[in-house]
């Protein structure tokens, strides 16, 4: 499960691409990490590679999964999992449904799709928890219950919008493991938006860094300013 | 990049299309019969209508209706009632605002508003008459203090100033804009601009004046329009409570179209286009007067004067309200105790003796009227509720933000007097055997039921957190499974709320039911108008109980079945955790 993005730029309404265009593959079980000032449109890439985008951005470039072209394919075919900053389960259902909403449709039967949802609570920790309200989790709780709802959902490529930084410290080194075991035990390709470079340490993949598109809106060609480099701890990762 | 850019819109085809499919249908649904019917009403008043052998065009209908006894006082009275209440309106719950703000929550503000508005226009008149009567329990209340025997001989009630009908909309229109209001002020930075105000040396009211509503007012405009149109051309209020000769101008075309002499009919239509005029223009008024209170505005501004003080206006202002908001309450009440009274002698507040004998003969008529009311509710509720939500999973699949054309067009069966449009429709709807109908009813309500829904649901639609259906799409559920499992369940509250004010806005239309119905269709409100004439307080207050109790049973509804649903869904609770 390879994710390739060839020269892909985004652009707003009647205005210059935000950053230079990306190539980048990310390799099955790598977790790429995308840094870069706020506002310079790293989760606008993200929805881009999900299918999220708002009306009046145009997409150029070209983004592969596995070899097959995803641009023509909506949010729900692509099979790109989805992480935001916190976890969004959804409110009018039980954790329990909340993970059956994802689980994969060729798990069938009744009785074998609830021991799906129990197996998967079980391995998050939050086994017996099937009927409770979602809105009484702890953060963590609600946070690996959204992961094993995303992975339930067999996603080929998975998205992580700073999913770590709303959590206490402790809690984020936690579950950073536990994520990206489960990326890597499933062999599926990860973009991390973030500003933690212990996120960045932890990854061990590659890193791309969006700079601004010289002056917005201009039409003059820039050279390529996106870096492709190896985390390096020594130098202290910042955003 | 071509190519890319073709494969981005190729999955918005279907967002597309659900566009299309509402926008065909509100133009040929809400807009076609507005201006068709306006077109026929155009016909008729310059003297060409060949249903009943006119066939010649001339200003003659016009000339008639200028001929007409009372033309004139008809039309000064409109113009004194229908800007009188809508300007009083405005000054008050801007003051209230104004004095009030930040010391009660949203909620229980809400609260204290939605019986108010829910209740029907007819239901408050009749209330209203009941207790402002010479024999009502302002007069009983006053007769032991000043000690009257006998009931005064006063015309309280269509007192030919109007000023009964003045309160009555007033009671209508201020909880109305009060909710506008504070709906608009929830998107602006109060505190901060009261606080830097004031820091700068201005006292509370002067802040509102010069700092606050005009931020306001370009999110109020439209609902002031409203507001505005309404009260120059209402009907059911001011045949209950406004003077009766000669009445309001809308009153009187009424008289006219449904005179048996049905010639009548091209000077009726002749006014009709009067009326529609007259709204226009007190809209072009309007934005005269912001034109100047602008410039006055900014001149004051410049100036920097902090000497005024607004505080006795705002409390002024503010109890007048609540004199308003107990003599709603009060003329509610006085249905129901109207309703069960039997023996009421001067000056008791209370019955002697009480009776269900009003409520204990549904066949005489208001069960079928009841069954009628219903019938029409739950079904221009459920079209202009599917209609709502068709148009907004639209916008959503498009991803983009409503055109201000869009908006407008939402607005304007509420900005177009009714008796402006609708007898015209009848006659295109009788041509068509339409008329009489319950589907003609259930149209011409829907005109009226869909932009309160629309109105209601789209903010709280706006508002539902994106990335639940981004999360619900990347898990792999479609379009239809995100809208049928993610959007309305989570939306169910402000879709029933919706519903409710749609039910409020059914019970409540009395000229679409009577003209569209062509008579044949009696509803409560029809029923309630007609009977607020006789003397039977009883048999009135019976229907008029009714036909309030039941938006207030759809409000309830709305209430308590989230609530239910969701016992376990702290989340979906109001005022819960996210």
């Amino acid at each position: 499960m390879t994710l390739e993005l060839h020269e892909v730029a985004v652009a707003p309404k009647g205005a210059g691409p935000l950053f230079p265009p990306i190539t980048l593959t990310v390799r099955p079980g790598e977790v790429a990490t995308v840094m870069g000032p706020s506002g310079i449109g790293k989760s606008t890439l993200l929805d881009a590679v999900g299918a999220h985008l708002a009306h009046g951005f145009t997409l150029s470039g070209s983004i592969r999964l596995d070899g097959r072209d995803l641009l023509p394919l909506p949010p729900e075919t692509r099979r790109v999992g989805l992480m935001f900053q916190e976890a969004v389960l959804f409110p009018h259902l039980s954790v329990g449904d909340n993970l059956a909403f994802g689980l994969a449709r060729s798990v069938r039967g009744r009785a074998a799709r609830r021991a799906a949802v129990e197996a998967a609570l079980d391995r998050a920790g939050l086994a017996d928890l099937y009927d409770r309200d979602p809105a009484t989790l702890s953060g963590g709780q609600r946070s690996r219950a959204a992961l094993m709802r995303t992975l339930l959902a067999e996603p080929r490529a998975l998205l992580l919008d700073e999913p770590f930084s709303k959590l206490d410290a402790t809690l984020r080194g936690d579950l950073r493991a536990f994520t990206f075991t489960h990326i890597r035990s499933r062999k599926i390709s990860a973009l991390l938006v973030t500003h933690d470079p212990a996120d960045v340490e932890a990854t061990g993949g590659s890193v791309i860094e969006l700079t601004e598109w010289a002056p917005r809106g201009s039409t003059r060609e820039c050279p390529h300013h996106t870096r492709r480099r190896n985390p390096d701890p020594e130098r202290g990762e910042t955003p | 990049m071509g190519k890319a850019l073709h494969a981005v819109t190729a999955h918005r085809a279907d967002g597309r299309l659900l566009r299309a499919a509402v926008l065909v249908t509100v133009a040929l649904g809400l807009v076609l019969p507005i201006a068709a019917g306006l077109w026929q009403t155009g016909r008729a008043g310059a003297g060409l209508m060949p249903a009943i052998g006119a066939t010649e065009a001339s200003l003659a209908p016009f000339q008639q209706l200028i001929n007409l006894p009372g033309f004139a006082t008809a039309l000064r009275l409109t113009l004194v009632t229908g800007l009188g209440a809508t300007a009083l309106s405005i000054l008050l719950a801007v003051g209230v605002c104004a004095a009030t703000h930040g010391r009660m929550s949203a909620r229980a503000s809400g609260r204290l508003l939605t019986p108010f508005l829910a209740a029907p226009h007819a239901a408050m008149a009749i209330g209203l008459a009941f207790l402002l009567s010479p024999s009502g329990w302002i007069a009983r209340a006053l007769a032991p203090v000043l000690g009257w025997d006998l009931p005064p001989m006063w015309a309280t009630v269509n007192d030919p100033g109007g000023v009964a009908l003045i309160l009555g909309l007033m009671i209508k229109e201020v909880p109305f804009l009060l909710l506008v209001i504070l709906s608009a002020l929830s998107q602006l930075p109060v505190r901060q601009h009261l606080a830097a105000g004031r820091s700068l040396g201005y006292g509370r009211g002067i802040v509102w004046i010069k700092v606050i509503m005009p931020q306001v007012w370009p999110l109020i405009r439209l609902p002031v329009m409203v507001v505005l149109a309404y009260s120059l051309s209402v009907v059911d209020m001011a045949l209950i409570l406004g003077p009766s000769n000669p009445p309001t101008l809308a009153v009187l075309l009424l008289r006219l179209f449904t005179a048996p002499d049905i010639e009548l009919m091209l000077p009726a239509s002749a006014g009709a286009l009067v009326q529609a005029l007259l709204v226009a223009a007190a809209f072009a008024l309007l934005w005269l007067l912001e034109g100047a209170g602008r410039a006055i505005g900014r001149w004051w501004v410049r100036r920097g004067g902090r000497g005024l003080s607004a505080e006795p206006g705002l409390w002024l202002s503010t109890a007048l309200s609540a004199a308003l908001f107990a003599a709603g309450a009060a003329a509610m009440l006085s249905l129901l105790v109207w309703s069960l009274a039997w023996r009421w002698p001067w000056p008791g507040l209370l019955p002697e003796s009480w009776s269900l004998r009003a409520w204990s003969t549904p066949g005489s008529g208001w069960a079928a009227a009841l069954g009628n009311t219903l019938i029409l509710a739950a079904f221009t509720t459920a079209l202009s509720l599917v209609l709502a939500i068709a148009w907004l999973e639209g916008e959503d699949r498009a991803r983009r933000g409503r055109a201000g054309w869009a908006e407008a067009l939402i607005y304007l069966p509420l900005l177009v007097p009714q008796i402006g449009f609708l007898f015209g429709l009848n006659v295109l709807f009788l041509r068509l055997g339409l008329s009489g109908g319950y589907l003609a009813v259930i149209w011409a309500q829907a005109l009226f039921v869909f932009p309160y829904v629309m109105i209601a649901l789209s903010d709280p639609w706006r508002a539902l957190d994106p990335r639940l259906v981004r999360a619900a799409g990347s898990l792999g559920a479609g379009p239809w499974r995100r809208l049928f499992t993610v959007k309305l369940p989570v939306l169910l509250t402000p879709i029933l709320t919706a519903a409710a004010i749609g039910v409020a806005v059914s019970v409540a239309q009395y000229l679409p039911t009577l003209f569209m119905g062509a008579g044949r269709i009696a509803t409560l409100t029809t029923d309630a108008v007609t009977l607020s004439a006789s003397s039977d307080r009883r048999v009135t207050g019976v229907y008029a109980t009714l036909q309030a109790g039941l938006p207030f049973a759809a409000y309830g509804a709305a209430l308590l079945i989230p609530a239910l649903l969701h016992r376990n869904r702290r989340g979906l609770q109001a005022g819960g955790a996210p």
